[in-house]
């Protein structure tokens, strides 16, 4: 177990490596000067800066030089200077990532265990009204955009039926300290986390829901009936268990997108996680913020995509064992 | 292609998603003569609400612009830029599979790694910093999606080319001496077509689920009326003027639906022994 983690931390190490050389040269490929282009939006820096910059990372050096320079820095958690905000980039995200870790995490949980609920469900039922009615929302959900359905829910539950907070991470000057503060957060995650999830519930359940289905087409489900256990037994422990190792592996695969989507349910919510940090910086073009972002974002789906793995070890003794 | 009617056409869904997106490929033809007057422009006072004006069913938004206008236009670019992208991304997507299913040994396995960073990479990230860099235009904007969206047909075109390579009449075309290339493009390729045409139909919808959320976060080309750009233009006054974000939304999400619809059955009607597996 120990050297499956150790070999899957090199490749996520590889991963990363390989993404900071894409921002690199994307940096190089931005129409304009690089220094301008780290700097943020053209006009924006002054020539003492913009000369900084370029000592800084030896912009007129050969370039395999200046990508081992960008390199060294970002080993250093150094993800460059947002001039727009006065601040280092990695200062900034750090300061956002609880936030949106809380909220994707949060959406996550909920699609999963939702969108396995329903997906156990409706194939248990398949061609009854149930499985039909479960289908058909899957299926809706899995068309509509994200950002949509995060300003449907502001406009119904928080503007007309003002059940719930619409806008930002806690009540503004409400002064909640411990459990009060915990709870009014809770508040404010609900929708956010549940738009957020729409999409996923519906790719987990139509997963769960056909590949419920597949399993219990095999042998072993057979003898599992001729033998009279029950229904409820063959459908959770023996559909169930060996149905799920093709969702867990999409859902690693998902979890990263799930941060992608944060971007834009943070921007509807004034989330103050990374998406919204991604959105305003876009706003600025401040690239070095957007970059930080992109590869902050693609370090978490690496980190997703190791504890599905582990997961997957724990649920199938199969390969724990190979 | 008469059988593949009889049972495209069994799958109710898929004929009623079909019907939908002939609707909404017509309107986007016939918007230039629909709406003579560029959706951009001005034509009452903002923010008349749906139903109040017989000539502006949809009412206007904040800048006074015809909202069923901007709809029409906005079909425009979304099935435009849902076509083309996922066509780019075909184009990267089948030679790598194909070259990677093909060769095998090394080839494959540096290829298959080359897609399987693509894979991690967060794609809608990943879409919005390039858009960002490279300044939000149709091209770019294309680019972006296309360079998000291929692996998934890389892999799937190399599992189908690795099945067929070993079939007997791909052995007898290699000892009769035609070229690799020729291989590929005559005896291989044709034969991965029904899977690569079910996949692109549901990249078309995702395609445009993806240009809507680039161009809500303003990264929409700035010379287009799009669907995504209105719901963005709407997102601060969503609470005086709940139709400005409903009905692009609503398109969003019938296309996209009618596109999904159209995949299903399209597998149903292409892949007729595996189709009822899952169901």
């Amino acid at each position: 177990m120990l050297r499956f983690i150790a070999l899957r931390l090199v490749k996520a190490a590889v991963i990363l490596i390989a993404i900071v050389t894409l921002n690199f040269f994307l940096i190089h490929a931005a129409p304009g000067d690089p220094a301008a282009v780290m700097a943020g939006e053209a006009g924006a820096a002054d020539q003492i800066f913009l000369d900084q910059l370029k000592e800084q990372f030896g912009l007129d050096k050969p370039l395999l030089t200046q990508l081992g320079i960008y390199l060294g820095g970002v080993v250093q958690l150094d993800l460059g200077f947002s001039y727009r905000q006065q601040m280092p980039v990695a200062d900034l995200i750090l300061d956002r990532l609880p936030a949106t870790l809380l909220l994707t995490i949060t959406a996550f949980v909920i699609s999963l265990v939702f969108g396995v609920l329903a997906g156990v469900l409706a194939s248990a039922r398949v061609g009854k009204w149930s499985d039909t009615i479960i289908s058909t929302i899957a299926l809706l959900f899995y068309a509509t955009p994200l950002y949509w359905a995060a300003l449907m829910a502001v406009l119904l539950f928080s503007v007309e039926l003002n059940w719930l907070p619409g806008f930002g991470y806690e009540t503004v000057g409400g002064g909640y300290t411990g459990f009060a503060r915990a709870l009014d957060i809770g508040e404010h995650l609900i929708l956010p986390a549940l738009t957020l999830g729409l999409f996923f519930m519906a790719v987990y359940m139509r997963m769960t829901r056909a590949s419920m289905l597949e399993v219990s087409t095999l042998d072993f489900v057979k003898t599992a009936r001729a033998k009279g256990l029950k229904p409820g037994i063959i459908q959770w422990r023996h559909i169930f268990r060996n149905a799920m190792l093709p969702v867990l592996t999409l859902a690693g695969l998902q979890a990263g997108q799930l941060v992608g989507g944060a971007v834009l349910t943070e921007t509807v919510f004034a989330w103050p996680g990374i998406g919204r940090l991604m959105f305003d910086a876009l706003a600025q073009r401040d690239y070095n913020v957007l970059l930080g972002v992109f590869f902050v974002s693609a370090a978490m789906v690496l980190l997703f995509n190791l504890i599905t793995d582990i997961l997957y070890r724990v649920v199938d003794p199969r390969i724990r064992a190979s | 292609m008469r059988d593949f009617w009889k049972r495209f056409k069994r799958n109710r869904g898929a004929v009623a998603g079909l019907a939908i997106l002939v609707l909404v490929i017509l309107i986007a033809i016939l918007a230039p003569l629909l709406f003579p007057q560029s959706p951009w422009k001005m034509v009452q006072r903002p923010f008349l609400p749906p139903l109040t004006m017989e000539a502006l069913p949809l009412g206007t938004d904040a800048l006074g612009r015809n909202v069923l206008s901007g709809l029409a236009y906005g079909a425009q670019v979304s099935l435009l830029i849902g076509l083309v992208s996922t066509v780019v991304s075909l184009l990267i997507g089948i030679p790598i599979g194909a070259l990677a299913g093909y060769f095998g040994g090394i080839v494959d396995d540096a290829l298959m790694r080359f897609t399987e960073f693509f894979q991690t990479v967060p794609n809608f990230a990943l879409a919005i910093v390039l858009v960002a860099i490279f300044e939000p235009s149709v091209q770019s904007i294309i680019g972006a999606i296309a360079i998000v969206s291929w692996p998934p047909v890389a892999r799937l075109v190399r599992g189908e080319v690795l099945s067929l390579r070993s079939r007997e009449y791909v052995e007898a075309a290699i000892l009769s001496g035609q070229k690799n290339s020729t291989i590929i493009w005559r005896q291989i390729l044709p034969n991965t077509l029904s899977p690569i045409i079910v996949l692109a139909s549901l990249m078309v919808a995702t395609a445009i689920l993806l240009e809507s959320s680039l161009s809500f976060l303003g990264l929409g080309d700035p010379n287009l009326m799009s669907w995504g750009y209105m719901i963005g233009a709407a997102r601060t006054v969503i609470r005086q003027a709940w139709w400005l974000s409903f009905f692009p939304g609503f398109a969003i999400l019938v296309t996209v639906l009618a596109l999904n619809l159209i995949g299903e059955g399209l597998n149903d009607a292409l892949n007729p022994r595996l189709s009822r597996k899952g169901k």
